[in-house]
């Protein structure tokens, strides 16, 4: 129990700060892979300092909202990065860790922003808010339905039960899982606007997404969402990680070695999907905002055919 | 529940059809090629998955006839051709991407549901290997349907014949001559609509079939 407690601690301030050093190694490797210098891994974590120093500008019809909306944003990704269970499954509120909640709290998080950044009118802010709400409706429903079928696997919505399910030998060869691996990658990468999708790294007008949305703010709130979309990297890399490659995570039974050993097998984990996600980034060219629907389809087609082949061995 | 041979087998067939899903999803000419390709590759390792299961030593001539002629002698002539008739490098479709993924899953559902219904009570290899080759065959013929190039045409029915190769290492006791002769039945087709192909270029000027509807009397 105490050591449940303190272990959900221990999460919620890790993935606090291993969030930004996650942006870093991408943005690092991406530069080395094109032949730059780069900047060092702890650029990140400066840049955010450096924008908690500055001070905030307002667009003079900002309503409450535009100030509200950031810090609902990282709280709302910061729980859910909290629940994914990255080095211990056995985290105190790991009965709350329930797929489907945190695909909520997720969307309720982009909703804030959606509306935040048509709050003070700009063309670009509505533009950003507008394709940012169509790829969602077209990521979030192959997000569930690859809930589902890992579920139908699993038994289980809760993610303590999936990646200890998965982690145990009875699982066996399965299509599925292969399946929802790139289906939940394609959802990863549309949600975190990486670059098939959007760029991550532009402020070209007429390609860009997510940056367009919070081109309005500055300052500390800045930050706040900056923190937020490392945060959700953060995020789907844990939740890849610990469904599909659960090997090392600690048990709710294991001692403070095995937890510690767990801690470093996570750190290694982000460093390598940091660099995958760097060479994936650097070797495919940005899409046509037309062609992201084909591309999200994708997914949702995976998990659809993932949940059919499901139903074949079951019923065989 | 059978064991790893089971699932190496679903794997297989499984990622057949995932191929020829990406088929569907494809809109270059080429790339389109290169995943008939890798289709007919999944084919023959799954033909061969079969042979070893089976213990037939005859599936594995199957397998190699599928490998040899389906994925290296038949996607570089095609891609000779496309080059030497400069045919457009992109796949033009009937109707969108996206309509034809649903009604590939609709299809692919519906004779999942239909083959497992049908077959209950047979080994369940043949069960399994028999639901995912109608899926592939009807998936051949949907995309023989929306395609409009007669060379994606081609590759449609191309991919239909492997379903039906699929279909026939899941039934135990094929007789190797029907494969053969199956497997040069497909030769000739090949190339008598390669003949086809360069006549149709020489009289209409493309091979986009439905110019060949200005050209029928009873039209408009």
């Amino acid at each position: 129990m105490i050591l449940q407690l303190f272990v959900q601690g221990i999460q919620m301030l890790l993935v606090v700060a291993l969030a930004p050093l996650l942006v870093g190694i991408v943005r690092r490797v991406k530069a080395r892979l094109t032949r730059h210098r780069g900047a060092p891994l702890i650029q990140p974590y400066r840049d955010i300092l450096r924008l908690m120093r500055k001070e905030v500008v307002l667009a003079e019809n900002a309503s409450w909202l535009f100030r509200v909306t950031p810090y609902m944003v990282f709280a709302g990704t910061w729980v859910a990065a909290a629940l994914v269970p990255t080095f211990s499954t056995g985290l105190q509120f790991s009965w709350t860790a329930d797929l489907i909640a945190i695909v909520a709290l997720l969307g309720s998080a982009r909703f804030f922003l959606a509306l935040a950044g048509m709050d003070v009118g700009t063309s670009f802010g509505g533009i950003g808010s507008s394709r940012e709400m169509m790829i969602a409706t077209l990521a979030e429903p192959a997000m569930l339905l690859t809930v589902f079928s890992l579920a139908l696997v699993a038994g289980s919505t809760q993610l303590s039960h999936v990646s200890a399910y998965l982690a145990s030998p009875e699982v066996g060869l399965r299509v599925t899982l292969g399946m929802g691996l790139i289906a939940l990658v394609i959802v990863a990468l549309a949600e975190n606007a990486r670059i098939p999708v959007d760029n991550p790294s532009t402020h070209l007008e007429l390609t860009m997404v997510h940056e367009a949305m919070v081109l309005e703010y500055s300052g500390r709130h800045l930050a706040m969402i900056e923190l937020a979309s490392a945060l959700k990297l953060l995020l789907y890399v844990s939740l890849i990680g610990c469904i599909f490659f659960p090997w090392g995570i600690a048990q709710p039974g294991d001692g403070l070695a095995r937890h510690g050993l767990a801690l470093l097998l996570y750190v290694a984990k982000l460093a390598v999907a940091g660099t995958l996600l760097a060479l994936f980034e650097t070797s495919i060219a940005k899409m046509r905002v037309f062609r992201v629907p084909n591309f999200i389809g994708t997914a949702l087609m995976l998990a659809l055919l993932g949940a059919l082949l499901l139903f074949v061995t079951r019923s065989v | 529940m059978p064991g790893i041979a089971f699932d190496t087998a679903h794997l297989l067939s499984g990622g057949l059809l995932l191929v020829s899903f990406m088929m569907i999803y494809q809109d270059r000419m080429f790339s389109l090629l290169r995943i008939f390709a890798l289709h007919a590759v999944v084919l023959s390792l799954s033909v061969a998955w079969q042979a070893y299961i089976q213990g037939a030593p005859h599936l594995y001539v199957t397998a190699a006839i599928a490998l040899i002629f389906k994925a290296i002698i038949i996607p570089s002539a095609l891609r000779r051709i496309v080059v030497q008739l400069g045919i457009h490098r992109e796949v033009e479709t009937v109707v969108g991407i996206g309509v034809t993924m649903l009604a590939g899953i609709g299809l692919s559902a519906l004779s999942i549901v239909l083959m497992l219904d049908v077959t209950q009570g047979a080994d369940p290899y043949a069960r399994e290997d028999l639901a995912f080759a109608l899926s592939v065959v009807l998936l051949g013929l949907l995309m023989m349907v929306t395609r409009r190039n007669a060379v994606s045409q081609i590759v449609g029915f191309m991919s239909l014949e492997n379903g039906m190769i699929l279909a026939a290492a899941g039934a135990k006791g094929m007789p190797l001559v029907v494969e053969i002769s199956v497997a040069f039945s497909v030769m000739v087709a090949f190339i008598v609509i390669g003949v086809f192909l360069f006549r149709i270029r020489e009289r209409f000027d493309s091979v986009d079939v439905s110019v060949m509807d200005q050209h029928r009397g009873d039209q408009r």
